[in-house]
């Protein structure tokens, strides 16, 4: 049984075409911690999470990831989905035809309709209306957000990458999914909480701030918040407005 | 085992439910060869066949305004390894009345067999009709399919077809189906297939939508892998006012497969409206990973896929 972070990731470097979109990312998460990464758009925080899955074109150039005290950098995305990492996508992929109870089931180690209800309920849908529809077109944009963070809930893995999990789901929401990410830490699931929100921030244990492809600063939810609220511009503007001297200029 | 009990259970085999083709409430008729193996009518709904040389003449009437609660059950098959079965058939539905036919065709040991469909399709007015189609050709890909109909809807009548050939091997088959479609009538024609092997798949639909307000919605569903191929000639036409139309094809190709789609619209009135999509290539990327982040195969997750895509 390994005793340390169930994640560590080092001085990991990720090239997509000419850009080095991930430069030198290191960084732990512990068990059933829940780690807020926090940046703007085009910081890297989602071609991280690729990279930590092991996505098709997010290969990294150099750097480790271990999980659970074991190399993955290596493996593929079935592999590492089962030693117990899953991902969810900012926009999450539609279905033609699979219905939801069987789209749950196939994460699940044994499809049991009852965890497949309480991941619904989880979510705040009612299973009787949602288990026979297709995830597909029909669903609105939240909808399928809904019923995938219901299959990461019902898929019980020992860390998740949520990406965006607060996009597309109104304001009103957002305590939901705030609550369901900390019954998952409770249920032992480490949580990558990807963000550009700083109302989500407080649900983490720890959070971090990223920028250009880097962690630039790790510290209590609240500090980060703070500072992320105050501080931070997108990354295009801060390079066109300000001085690039150091990572306080460019956040 | 007599040829009825045969037929039946290959019937069973291909997803059908025996219990309706025995059941005297529930009109049948199962063909094997060309030999008529059975034949039930019940009150509004005729039944008459015909041995030909090669197969079968058959008619199917429904009386207007009857309407038929259980599907009527027709099974057509070819048990020996080879052979050749030409359905001739008519189907007419009185105006006001409302039938569904759920159909099996089942060719399980075939090696070589050539199965010819010659349908000659009338809906009433106001009348609606709904026939699917399911299709086992067992695992040799042995077998040549020529599905051919001509379909015509009257004012205010519907008409829907679904033919799924998914499991199993295909072999060569060729649909055909034209359909006109009167004023405020209603055609929707969905395919489903999966070809492997060496199988050829080759789909043509054609709606007309003659009256004003006529409406049509050809969709198409295909996977294919290893060599096989298929075409798919979507062909929709708006001729009158307030026609509208929409033609829907998604062909996954994997391995060496060769996939294609043509779809065609026309419009020969100002007031009528005729789209269409066509989206051809491998399996999404999001989806497939997402599939394998659940701990999913790559290729478990893309069987997931295209048995969704084929089968919802």
């Amino acid at each position: 049984m390994n005793d340390g972070p169930i994640l560590q990731v080092e001085d990991l470097h990720l090239k997509r075409g000419d850009k080095e979109v991930l430069r030198g990312v290191t960084m732990d998460i512990q068990a059933g911690q829940v780690y807020g990464l926090l940046g703007r758009n085009g910081s890297g925080k989602s071609s991280l999470a690729y990279a930590l899955m092991g996505c098709a074109g997010y290969a990294p150039s150099a750097g480790r990831i271990l999980f659970e005290g074991q190399e993955v950098t290596e493996l593929s995305i079935t592999e590492r989905a089962r030693l117990g990492m899953t991902l969810a996508w900012q926009d999450p992929a539609r279905f033609e035809g699979l219905k939801v109870k069987d789209y749950l089931g196939l994460g699940m180690r044994e499809p049991a309709p009852a965890l497949m209800e309480e991941a619904l309920e989880a979510v705040d849908l009612a299973p009787c209306d949602y288990m026979t529809r297709p995830v597909d077109d029909a669903l609105s944009g939240g909808e399928r957000k809904r019923i995938e963070l219901a299959a990461i809930y019902a898929m019980r893995p020992r860390l998740v990458m949520l990406d965006e999990p607060d996009s597309g789901i109104d304001v009103l929401s957002l305590e939901e999914v705030a609550r369901l990410i900390r019954r998952l830490a409770e249920q032992g699931t480490a949580v990558l909480l990807i963000t550009h929100r700083d109302e989500m921030v407080p649900v983490a244990d720890v959070a971090a701030l990223m920028c250009e492809g880097e962690i630039v600063q790790v510290g209590e939810p609240q500090e980060m918040r703070e500072y992320y609220a105050e501080r931070c511009r997108p990354c295009e503007v801060a390079n066109l407005v300000e001085p690039v001297g150091g990572v306080y200029e460019r956040l | 085992m007599s040829d009825f009990e045969a037929i039946v259970q290959s019937y069973e085999r291909s997803g059908g439910n025996a219990h309706f083709l025995r059941s005297p409430k529930v009109a049948s008729l199962v063909v094997s060869g060309n030999e008529v193996l059975g034949s039930n009518e019940i009150a509004g709904v005729h039944l008459t066949s015909e041995q030909l040389p090669d197969g079968v003449r058959a008619k199917v009437v429904v009386e207007p305004g009857v309407r038929i609660d259980t599907p009527v059950h027709l099974c057509f098959g070819v048990l020996p390894k080879e052979g050749v079965q030409r359905i001739v058939s008519e189907f007419a539905i009185g105006d006001g009345a409302r039938a569904e036919f759920l159909a099996h065709c089942t060719f399980p040991n075939a090696v070589r067999v050539v199965h010819l469909m010659e349908a000659t399709i009338h809906v009433g007015r106001d009348a609606s009709m709904a026939y699917r189609e399911t299709h086992y050709h067992g695992e040799e890909g042995g077998v040549e399919v020529i599905p051919k109909a001509q379909v015509t809807v009257d004012e205010g009548g519907k008409f829907a077809t679904e033919f799924a050939l998914t499991h199993g091997r295909v072999g060569k088959l060729a649909f055909d189906y034209v359909v006109d479609v009167a004023a405020g009538g209603v055609a929707e024609l969905v395919t489903k297939a999966y070809g492997s092997g060496d199988d050829a798949i080759s789909i043509k639909e054609t709606i007309r939508l003659n009256g004003e307000g006529a409406r049509g919605l050809a969709r198409a569903r295909i996977a294919v892998r290893d060599q096989a191929t298929s075409e798919v000639y979507g062909t929709t036409e708006g001729n009158a006012a307030f026609a509208r139309g929409h033609i829907d094809c998604v062909e996954i190709v994997r391995d060496d497969a060769i996939a294609n789609a043509v779809p065609v619209v026309k419009v020969t009135n100002p007031q009528a409206y005729v789209t269409h999509e066509a989206a051809i290539g491998t399996v999404d990327k999001k989806e497939l990973e997402t599939l394998m982040a659940r701990g999913l195969d790559e290729e478990r997750a893309v069987d997931v896929i295209v048995r969704g895509m084929l089968e919802g």
